[in-house]
């Protein structure tokens, strides 16, 4: 049933398939006289496995068998935009024109890649409506903080203490997660049953301790915010600012400027919306795009560019600073500018159009066999079911999410949002064709006849699969770490 | 669901068993059959003075942490070392080896001990939460990132 | 629309099984309206491989390079590609469903325990965004550790960019941060100075080594005062494959290791992406920010890998997570563990001999140049700083019209880094082209 299974091999650990004296690697004489440091600074163990070549290729190939991605599955997994990530993207990053060039060589022996980046935050710019953009934070959460440091910043140059974040209910667990790292305390504001923030709830919160509202447009129910604008006029009134968690911007790229709903300051995720790949979790990249108020607090170095010279300008006295050693991940930028340009305009909208068709078109097929929350006609770029229809035969999220594994697809993100029991979030893209959709939607249907006739079935799932279900109360109860090597004295 | 009629209850799903100035805490069945296998908690050293409706400290499964609320205020003179080893305890037993600290009052006739509920009372709050969507206030995982 | 699989028809259907007639017809208002987008025209594969070309030709990259601070040209092994660019690890998601994620699991559990190893500490994350902000993220972990104190003592030596980057992340914590110098001779902290700083409210200290300037810092020394006070010993290493040679930061009472493991199998490429790593005492473990994976079992009893402790992150403790933290560098982990199983015992220290042996070849060379000068006293690895009586400036322009990038400008100097990747024929050129500019 599940195209991931190859003959179940078992790999061992690479210290369990060491051998003494074995190298994997050969370097050129030491054309100079060997030295090494004296005395107790000289490392006298050094645990390291041993292993030739073939071994090396031989283990992580057979792990790669073990894990599903974009590649080979459907990977439905909401909030998190798994696209299909371009092989041209590829090309770029390993060109070694910018893959060899040292971050500090000197400005005018780097100006191909500092275009590049200018080049992409002028796009960024336009596409979310705002004045200006920093890329370099390194992931969302790193592209939160920064906002939220712009924030605080602009507040104390007016001279004011602004503690508070209003956060919905619905919110990524980065967003309070970064507060408090950023010094401010949360305030949570909740969904209304439609599903939506109400200008009451947020009338009702606002007072002079107010730093700024931090909102995801589309919210992670996936709908659009419909009264973020007014939202949005009451927080300046009260001297506050809006932040957007740019999560979702894969149902509005070309189809609204975020600028226009009132937001001050927005982070995009590269690695969802721009499609660099998200490597098993990470390398990702969030830059932040701002109004012109903002622009004094920016992260350094900026990119400035002076009749078709770039430079990077490291000293900024309002600045809140530095967020890393050097300028972002910039793999990733190299990635995102490609498929950008790939693209163009017209390629972005029909991306967050197809995107938009295809979770209301999930949505429609799987509406009778598993609960609705927050129903609303149509949705953005994802779909939220939950597991109520389920639940009298004891089956639960965690359940489905389980046997789809078998069927050889991803799960979607479950238990999130947190304001939906039970949640299955469903986010597929555009990537998939309406072939994938439907097999994806029978599956579901087949698991919803399932979960009624044989529960048991479901509780034991996964089947197929290189592990049977994993058990997590274990590795948290006694956690084991590393491999414990038996170590040896070398010299 | 185990509601024992010699305890006293508060509202987070602690029970709190009173004799003389000793108050013993631990969290209720509901509450454990609520966060799944326990495998983690911080509980206070002794020595530790607690205030009542504050944190004392919390309690973790693989997927949710709940924060432990004192029904009493007071000097922690007592904590059960061996939930270290062996959390489960809290799951298999939760009003027996499953305790978790002993607060020593003031004096006995604490009036704080008025605030807290009695089973019956107790047992009418379980059953509107588990017909209801919220349950106990527990931070439960989405898997999601940015 | 290459990537986008919708033909006309298909899109019909589906709206119609929606139950709308047009495409727009399932979008909210705001969704609908003529927007104007200044925005270039789309590229073909083959015009963007122009354009990108065209980039990188506007990028200078011929020079014989002796650039470090930060970032370190290494040879890395062809298998490091070819692996990790299998899109099974690249397009996959963080492993949050075991099941379908055993390969990077396992592969994240062998990168933790040979980091762990490298280091000498007992427990490693599944890895940081860089260094700098590993740096920030330990002595975030050390305030929590130590509840009670709010000094944080940073070595003065250590990179700028280093000691911005914690200042960034600490402004809004409860704590001061307190600067410690460094000795004008040996280039190393300064130990009197650091006594007469360390009490009962020192929550922990930062220190470098190899420091900024490419000095190794005493670190049995730097233990002891610490331990007087209770204070807990951070170290950072900049360049990981000085492990190779050294004796490692665990051996000598380290609490908590950060690293930055460019070094190990990821190019320099222009500033990132590459990846940092944190280990610590086992003590630690649930202070300790971002993922970490363990072994466990499978219904079967069949070893398993997992995420776990996950109740300290960002998706379960919200406003109380120990970092806002939620993804880890991956692919620059898998990058990692590739490059140290291939290298493996020997390899590693082959790499680091020849770094420092070269360097210390270097060293001799420039020291005999008249007018040139070793800046500090202390051991090095693979940079040290020398000091000419021209300005900074002047030397660097002068061997760039060489082909020679020499180093970094530093007030106290130029500070060069020598690699495996450079030759005996390397730095005996450097070193003629800077006895002609200096004398």
């Amino acid at each position: 049933m599940n195209t991931n299974q190859t003959v179940t091999v078992s790999e061992k650990l690479l210290f369990e398939r060491s051998t003494k004296n074995r190298v994997g690697v050969s370097f050129p004489p030491l054309d100079v006289p060997e030295k090494k440091p004296h005395g107790s600074l000289l490392r006298k163990n050094l645990d390291l496995p041993e292993l030739s070549e073939p071994d090396v290729v031989r283990h992580y190939t057979r792990l790669s068998h073990w894990n599903f991605s974009i590649d080979q599955n459907f990977y439905p997994l909401g909030s998190c935009t798994m696209k299909y990530n371009p092989k041209i993207n590829e090309w770029g990053a390993r060109h070694e024109a910018f893959s060899l060039l040292h971050p500090n060589a000197p400005e005018d022996s780097v100006q191909g890649a500092l275009e590049l980046m200018w080049e992409l935050q002028e796009m960024l710019k336009e596409l979310s409506g705002m004045d200006g953009v920093t890329l370099l934070p390194l992931a969302g959460a790193q592209g939160e903080f920064t906002g939220l440091k712009l924030i605080r910043a602009f507040h104390e140059n007016n001279k004011q203490t602004r503690n508070k974040i209003l956060i919905p209910d619905t919110a990524h667990g980065t967003n309070p997660a970064t507060c408090t790292l950023a010094g401010f305390e949360v305030l949570k504001i909740p969904t209304t049953g439609e599903g939506l923030l109400s200008i009451e709830h947020i009338q009702k919160s606002l007072s002079h301790d107010v730093a700024a509202l931090m909102v995801t447009n589309p919210n992670t129910l996936g709908y659009w915010e419909e009264n973020l604008k007014e939202i949005a006029d009451l927080l300046h009134k009260n001297g506050s600012l809006v932040y957007c968690d740019g999560a979702n911007f894969n149902a509005f790229v070309g189809l609204a400027k975020m600028r226009d709903c009132g937001v001050d300051v927005m982070h995009i995720n590269l690695h969802k919306t721009f499609s660099t790949p998200h490597g098993g979790g990470g390398p990702g990249s969030g830059p932040v795009a701002f109004i012109k108020k903002l622009e004094p607090f920016q992260p350094t170095p900026i990119i400035k560019k002076e009749s078709e010279k770039f430079s990077l300008d490291w000293n900024k006295s309002q600045s809140i600073g530095a967020l890393s050693t050097f300028y972002g991940n910039f793999g990733m930028l190299i990635r995102a500018y490609i498929y950008m340009k790939t693209l163009g305009i017209e390629g972005l909208k029909h991306m967050s159009h197809m995107a938009v068709l295809n979770a209301n078109y999930i949505r429609a097929r799987l509406k009778k066999y598993y609960d609705l929350p927050f129903p609303r006609k149509f949705c953005l770029h994802e779909t939220i079911f939950s597991d109520k229809k389920q639940t009298p035969y004891g089956v639960t999220t965690l359940d489905i999410a389980k046997r789809l594994l078998d069927f050889g697809y991803h799960p979607p993100t479950i238990y999130f949002p947190l304001v939906v029991k039970g949640a299955l979030m469903i986010e597929p893209t555009e990537s998939e064709s309406k072939q994938t959709l439907d097999d994806f939607c029978d599956t579901m249907i087949h698991i919803a006849g399932e979960a009624q006739k044989n529960p048991q079935l479901l509780k034991k799932a996964p089947y197929n699969t290189r592990v049977r279900r994993v058990d997590e109360v274990r590795a948290a109860r006694n956690p084991i770490l590393t491999y414990k090597l038996s170590s040896t004295a070398e010299e | 669901m185990e509601i024992p009629e010699d305890l006293l209850y508060t509202e987070q799903h602690e029970w709190a068993h009173v004799e003389e100035k000793i108050v013993t805490v631990g969290i209720t069945d509901f509450a454990q059959s609520q966060l799944g296998d326990i495998v983690y908690l911080d509980l206070p050293k002794e020595g530790t003075e607690v205030s009542a409706e504050d944190t004392f400290g919390v309690v973790e499964s693989v997927k949710a942490v709940s924060d432990l609320y004192a029904p009493v205020s007071g000097r922690v003179v007592d904590v059960n070392t061996s939930l270290a080893d062996s959390p489960s305890l809290v799951n298999d037993d939760p009003y027996n080896e499953g305790w978790m600290i002993k607060i020593q009052m003031d004096s006995a006739g604490n009036p704080e001990l008025k605030h807290l509920l009695a089973s019956s009372a107790y047992e009418e709050l379980v059953e509107g939460q588990e017909s209801s969507e919220d349950g106990m206030e527990k931070e439960l995982a989405g898997d999601e990132d940015e | 629309m290459k990537y986008i699989p919708h033909t006309q028809e298909e899109i019909q259907s589906m709206l119609s099984t929606i139950g709308v007639e047009r495409l727009e017809d399932i979008f909210p208002q705001a969704l609908k309206q003529k927007i104007d987008f200044h925005f270039p025209h789309a590229l073909s594969e083959l015009e963007i491989k122009k354009k990108i070309s065209d980039l990188g030709l506007k990028n200078k990259t011929q020079y014989s390079s002796f650039l470090g601070g930060g970032a370190y040209q290494h040879f890395i092994p062809e298998v490091v590609d070819t692996l990790s660019s299998r899109s099974e690890f690249s397009t996959a998601y963080t492993p949050y469903q075991p099941e379908a994620s055993q390969g990077t699991l396992q592969s994240l559990f062998e990168f933790q325990t040979m980091i762990a190893h490298l280091t000498g500490m007992e427990i490693s994350n599944a890895s940081m965004y860089e260094l700098a902000s590993a740096c920030a993220e330990a002595i975030l972990m050390a305030l929590r550790i130590q509840k009670n104190r709010k000094k944080v003592l940073i070595a003065g030596n250590i990179h700028p960019r280093y000691q911005q980057t914690c200042l960034t992340f600490l402004k809004e914590q409860d704590m001061e941060v307190e600067w410690v110098p460094y000795h004008q001779e040996t280039g190393q902290i300064d130990l009197t100075h650091l006594s007469s700083k360390l009490n009962e409210n020192v929550a922990c200290l930062l220190i470098q080594s190899p420091n900024y300037f490419g000095v190794l810092e005493p670190l049995k020394e730097i233990h002891q005062s610490l331990k007087n006070h209770g204070a807990l010993f951070i170290t950072a290493i900049s360049d990981l494959t000085s492990l190779g040679l050294f004796e490692p930061p665990g051996s000598f009472g380290a609490d908590i290791v950060v690293g930055e493991a460019q070094s190990l199998g990821n190019p320099v490429s222009f500033g990132g992406p590459y990846i940092g790593i944190l280990t610590s005492k086992m003590d630690y473990v649930r202070q300790l920010p971002g993922r970490l994976v363990g072994e466990t079992v499978d219904l079967d009893g069949k070893r398993a890998f997992t995420l776990t402790l996950n109740t300290r992150e960002q998706h379960i403790r919200r406003e109380k997570a120990t970092s806002n933290i939620c993804t880890n560098q991956n692919l620059c982990a898998l990058r990692t563990s590739i490059y140290l199983a291939t290298l493996g015992k020997q390899g590693l220290k082959e790499v680091a001999v020849q770094n420092y042996s070269k360097t210390e070849f270097a060293k001799e060379v420039f020291s005999k140049i008249k007018n040139v000068q070793l800046r500090f006293s202390g051991n090095t690895y693979n940079e040290f700083i020398y000091k000419t009586p021209l300005s900074n400036k002047e030397v660097l322009e002068k061997l760039k019209e060489k082909n020679i990038l020499g180093g970094l400008n530093l007030s106290e100097g130029i500070l060069s880094c020598f690699t495996e990747l450079t030759t005996k024929e390397d730095i005996l050129y450097y070193a003629q082209n800077l006895k002609d500019i200096v004398s």
